[in-house]
């Protein structure tokens, strides 16, 4: 970490950034209906102020020699030895955050305008994805882990708040109540680290807490790596505790766009990343970091490749794509830059992909099920071009986003030079041939092929409220990965955070990871052309499938193994306590209480009621109090 | 030629108010006319309780020793005095409360008359007062006050029977149940005689040890030759004399039956203020006297803290009677508060006596509260002391069910209550002196003490209320006051103690 500096000029207003969207939601919830009819421009409004803003600071910023400056905002907590003090950290690191968070954000508020225009809930809606911005500015704006906390929290509050948005749908309701047990799994991890670093530290401060972790034991550094793993895994989808994200898509789908794809999911990326310093000591950790990132890019590709449902499709692609995230930073400061250039690039394609499905299902009646799509292309044509570039980014075509960002993870995977980085490299190389088929597969069954619409449908292009955000992130999704990797180095941008990128000896020639990334994307693409773009698309799905179809369309059964390995067992162990607490501790109880007033009523038949009982008691207890003392003294 | 001693009028103001006001209370009883006597000797005590307590707080921080070395005045004495005036003003203002019993008053008209009698019978339907209890009571507070400023174990003995022998006689003074209530006087005068001969005993031994009744002089023979049997005799019969006082098991014997026999007010008055002035003496004489022969006594009031804490927790579990376990709560909080005696650590250097004296000014407040409402609960002509008859009282009045259950709480040591911080306070003082397996089984009776208090809260509402049960009272302004005052305080204790904790904290030092 650099020096800090106190801010001064815009960046000491940095705390407006928070202030104006948490202004807004204040507003939208406390107003009621008063505000119905202006409330949704409001909450844009703050949004798009605070991106305004953002940029404003960022250019600050970037003109400081330190390009770090920290804003002391209030004392939290002062007790004793823990003395929490609130305030915010604007360095390049938080920067592109905030960037992504107001850029993306203000595009979906608006594109949500058109989108929840018949809502009757619409200003509650955007109350809480106001709640969500602030919320997600303060997680990576704060400048210590407890700052972190909160917005950690408030971003768990308002994405919980926002999967129920429809409450009354069982559905919803169930997946909001999944999503906030799994993602507190991972809290108590985020939460134990915490206490581990205060215990050990005396401190929560990032600054605090990086200058001293090389004092640390080995173990101890080892167990707050592996603790903030599990935050992070729980926060961003990945393998435990991935079963999560899929049913949020029960959310409104500008939702599933700014929080389950774009920005909160990518919470944990930011989370490691930042916490570089303690992964730089615990190469445990780090691997760790490794093995969940690839295990999940494989899970989400798999699973992808098998859903029906076009929104959890692109969950699954959200969850194999952070996968990618995980594993480039979790290669070290070898791939820190690789994997945050994905994760803007992912943000502007994947928010782009959520945005046109939601365009899509505004013209199909809110279905989501591709199978009843087909040739929609020539409809929906902004759709179909905005989505078509969004694909075609997410797939790794070459010269778009994704072809930039994720052959830098590659690279940086084979460039560890060990058998590792082949295994690494080549998880990641196949993972790029199922992303090209599960997203074509999606293409053809949308936008291809024979109409098989329901009855009563009759697809329209959205209105230019929806389709201008849709073209401004298409046009992302086609420049972010080559103005992030070559024209505006991402690496030169975060070099005071991570260190000066050091030329890697390449094991193998970048040109050549190109074309074999190229070649094995092209053969996915075929694949599913093979499969299903030539073959008429059933309108139900066939039953008699092989087993691998069946084990993906049960998300290689994530769901079972949660619930025979945790849900089970701890229905088990609650039943278990029952019976305990029934026969043996209620049982303890009694007999502890029969024998308490057993002993009570025999104590109490010296309470006779004559004084000589009395006396003589009272003499007893003289002769004893005496001789204690005599006893004591002679002793 | 006897040279007359230096008096200190200015230090010893607050117990000339308070006799000098029951003086005054005895020549009103003899020339005032007897149908406005009420409101004056009401008037006079409470100038000279009041009066008590104002000279106190303004002594605030002085330290002296005066009369001739009999008397000491100092932080923890000034504190516990005006604990016992103001919680003796209080108990006064229940005594004056005329609007609850049909007879207009809880004190029998001629305490004199033989119970059943003709002439009794006559007396029970007439409103004439009986006005002597007032200067007896400021007798017995100034006794109290005293009792805490002795300085010489002479001046402690007297102060004894100054505080003592009114209480015998007032307790006996009850308008309803009048046998019950003369039973009760007879055993604690008979106890309280037999105990002040332990006292008196120990004295006589004592000054055959050392030559001195003086605290200081005591302290200097005790630090030459502490194994002296005579002086460790006389140590243990001044601490039986002592504990008697306090209702620490096992002299606890005549609690439970006086509690009940005596007037409601009384036994509100003897569990708050004797309690305080007990303690106080307790803690001077162990601290001041033979504050450097402490390893003899230590083992002995850990052994008696536990017996009393668990003898007044278990046999508290069995009771039907309300003030009889009110009485047992006492015992067990004597228990509690010898704790707070064992964290005063070595030379008072421990936080035990700010926590003691704290734990006593809660517990006072506490008690009396409980006390008053009981006062409320009536059927027939007298109170409903009987758990059975609370049933479902919630329904009937939530209000005074909901203050019961506050001062319940309270003496369960729940959190957020007076007694939560007294307790706490105590105990850390004496875990802070190493005595952690004595602030486990505190913890533990307290447990087994919840169960109790816990269970006229569930009858009072999770029970329907019987057919015949009692009726609610409406109290006049001075019960109001005292509720008031005693509510606010438990409450007001439990959640801002700072102040007073830092208080009690600035007055926690002995001289002498």
């Amino acid at each position: 970490m650099s020096e800090t500096l106190p801010a001064d000029g815009l960046l000491g207003l940095s705390w407006l950034l928070i202030a104006l969207p948490l202004a807004g939601a204040a507003v939208l919830l406390l107003g009621g209906r008063r505000t119905d009819r202006w409330g949704h421009l409001l909450g844009t409004a703050t949004v798009v102020a605070a991106f305004v803003l953002a940029v404003a600071c960022t250019f600050q910023l970037a003109g400081l020699e330190e390009r770090s400056a920290e804003v002391e905002l209030f004392t939290f907590i002062s007790t004793g030895e823990l003395d929490v003090r609130a305030g915010l950290l604007y360095d390049p690191l938080s920067a592109v955050f905030v960037l992504l968070i107001t850029g993306v954000g203000s595009l979906i508020h608006i594109y949500s305008i058109g989108y929840m225009a018949h809502d009757p809930a619409r200003r509650r809606f955007f109350a809480y994805l106001n709640l969500f911005v602030a919320a997600m500015l303060l997680l990576v704006l704060g400048n210590s882990f407890v700052a972190l906390y909160v917005g950690w929290e408030g971003v768990g509050l308002a994405s919980y708040l926002l999967i129920a948005f429809w409450y009354t749908r069982p559905a919803a309701a169930t997946a909001a109540k999944k999503a906030f047990i799994m993602n507190r799994v991972g809290d108590v991890g985020l939460a134990l680290a915490i206490f581990v670093m205060f215990a050990q530290l005396g401190t929560t401060s990032y600054a605090g807490v990086f200058g001293a972790v090389g004092t640390l034991a080995g173990g101890t550094v080892t167990a707050l790596g592996l603790l903030l793993l599990l935050g992070a895994c729980g926060k961003s989808g990945q393998f435990p505790l991935q079963a999560w994200l899929p049913d949020a898509m029960e959310g409104p789908t500008p939702v599933s766009a700014l929080i389950h794809a774009a920005t909160m999911v990518t919470a944990g990326v930011y989370l490691i990343a930042r916490c570089a310093p303690i992964y730089d000591e615990t190469p445990t950790a780090r691997a760790a970091v490794l093995a969940v990132g690839a295990v999940t890019l494989l899970i989400g590709a798999i699973a992808g490749c098998a859903y029906d449902d076009i929104k959890k499709v692109l969950a699954y692609s959200t969850v194999s794509q952070i996968g990618y995230m995980f594993l480039a930073v979790g290669l070290g400061p070898a791939g820190y830059v690789a994997g945050l250039a994905h994760l803007l690039a992912h943000g502007f394609f994947k928010a782009g992909l959520f945005l046109g499905a939601g365009s899509v299902m505004h013209a199909m009646n809110d279905s989501v099920d591709m199978r009843r799509f087909g040739g929609l292309w020539n409809k929906l044509p902004i759709t179909f071009a905005t989505f078509g570039l969004g694909y075609l980014a997410l797939i790794g075509f070459p010269f778009l986003s994704g072809y930039f960002t994720k052959d830098a993870i590659i690279e940086a995977a084979l460039d560890r030079g060990d058998v590792w980085g082949w295994v690494l490299g080549g998880v990641a190389v196949l993972g790029a041939g199922l992303t090209a088929f599960y997203m074509t597969r999606l293409m053809l069954m949308t936008f291809f092929g024979r109409a098989r619409w329901e009855d009563g449908v009759h697809p329209h292009e959205a209105p230019s409220v929806m389709t201008a955000p849709m073209i401004v992130l298409a046009v992302g999704s086609v420049g972010a990965g080559f103005l992030l990797v070559s024209a505006f180095p991402l690496s030169g941008w975060l070099e005071p955070v991570f260190g000066e990128p050091e030329e890697a000896a390449h094991v193998v020639a970048p040109l050549t990871v190109g074309l074999v990334v190229t070649a094995v994307m092209a053969l996915g693409v075929l694949a599913a052309w093979l499969f299903v773009g030539r073959r008429e698309v059933p309108v139900t799905a066939p039953v008699r499938v092989s087993p691998v179809t069946r084990a993906a369309r049960h998300a290689l059964y994530a769901d079972a193994v949660n619930e025979s390995l945790f849900m089970r067992p701890g229905q088990w162990l609650t039943r278990a306590l029952v019976f305990v607490d029934n026969r043996g501790v209620d049982g303890a109880v009694n007999g502890l209480a029969a024998t308490l007033g057993g002993s009570s009523s025999r104590l109490g038949r010296a309470q006779t009621g004559f004084v000589r009982t009395y006396a003589l008691g009272m003499l007893g207890g003289a002769v004893l109090v005496a001789g204690a003392l005599l006893a004591v003294t002679a002793g | 030629m006897i040279e007359a001693p230096d008096l200190s009028l200015a230090a010893l103001a607050p117990l000339l108010f308070i006799f000098g006001a029951a003086c005054v209370g005895v020549l009103v009883e003899a020339f005032w006319p007897r149908d406005t006597r009420h409101p004056v000797q009401v008037s006079v005590a409470l100038v000279g309780t009041v009066g008590a307590l104002v000279c106190t707080l303004l002594l605030a921080g002085s330290r002296e020793i005066t009369a001739g070395g009999a008397l000491a005045v100092d932080g923890a004495g000034l504190f516990l005095q005006a604990t016992i005036a103001g919680l003796g003003a209080l108990s006064l203002l229940l005594f004056a409360e005329r609007s609850l019993d049909p007879a207009r008053s809880a004190f029998v008209t001629s305490a004199a008359v033989p119970a059943g009698s003709p002439r009794d019978r006559e007396l029970l339907t007439s409103t004439r007062v009986q006005t002597e209890v007032y200067p007896l009571a400021s007798f017995a507070i100034g006794g109290m006050m005293l009792f805490t400023a002795a300085n010489d174990l002479l001046i402690m003995f007297v102060a004894l029977e100054v505080l003592s022998l009114p209480l015998y006689l007032i307790s006996g003074m009850a308008r309803r149940r009048r046998l019950l209530s003369q039973e009760a006087a007879v055993k604690y005068f008979l106890l309280g005689a037999f105990a002040s001969a332990f006292f008196l005993y120990g004295l006589a031994l004592v000054y055959g040890a050392t030559g001195s009744v003086r605290f200081s002089d005591i302290r200097s023979a005790s630090l030459a030759d502490g194994t002296d049997i005579l002086l460790v005799l006389g140590l243990a019969l001044l601490v039986v004399g002592l504990l008697f006082k306090a209702s620490v098991a096992p002299f606890h014997t005549w609690t439970p039956d006086v509690y009940q026999g005596a007037p409601t007010p009384v036994t509100a008055f003897m569990a708050a203020c004797t309690k305080v002035a007990a303690f106080g003496a307790i803690l001077r004489l162990l601290y001041v006297a033979f504050g450097t022969a402490e390893w003899t006594w230590r083992p002995l009031v850990y052994g008696v803290a536990i017996v009393s804490m668990i003898v007044g927790a278990v046999l508290g579990l069995t009771q039907t009677d309300l003030k009889r376990m009110l009485a047992y709560s006492s015992i067990a909080h004597a228990g509690f508060l010898l704790t707070g005696v064992i964290g005063l650590g070595a030379g008072g250097e421990g936080s035990g006596l700010a926590a003691t004296m704290f734990y006593l000014l809660a517990y006072g407040l506490t008690t009396l509260g409980a006390f008053a409402v009981l006062t409320l609960i009536r059927v027939g002509d007298g109170e409903a002391t009987h758990l059975s008859q609370w049933a479902g009282l919630a329904s009937r009045s939530p209000l005074v069910a909901a203050v019961m259950a506050l001062f319940l709480l309270a003496l369960a040591g729940i959190p957020l209550t007076a007694g939560f911080t007294g307790k706490f306070a105590v105990f850390r003082a004496a875990i802070e002196e190493g005595a952690w397996p004595l602030a486990l089984v505190a913890l533990l009776a307290s447990a087994v003490a919840a169960f109790f208090y816990l269970r006229v809260i569930v009858l009072m509402y999770f029970s329907s209320p019987a057919a015949d049960g009692p009726t609610v009272g409406v109290p006049g302004l001075p019960t109001t006051i005292v509720l008031a005052i005693t509510a606010t305080a438990t409450v007001a204790l439990g959640i801002v103690p700072g102040s007073v904790l830092d208080v009690a904290e600035q007055a926690a030092i002995f001289v002498g």
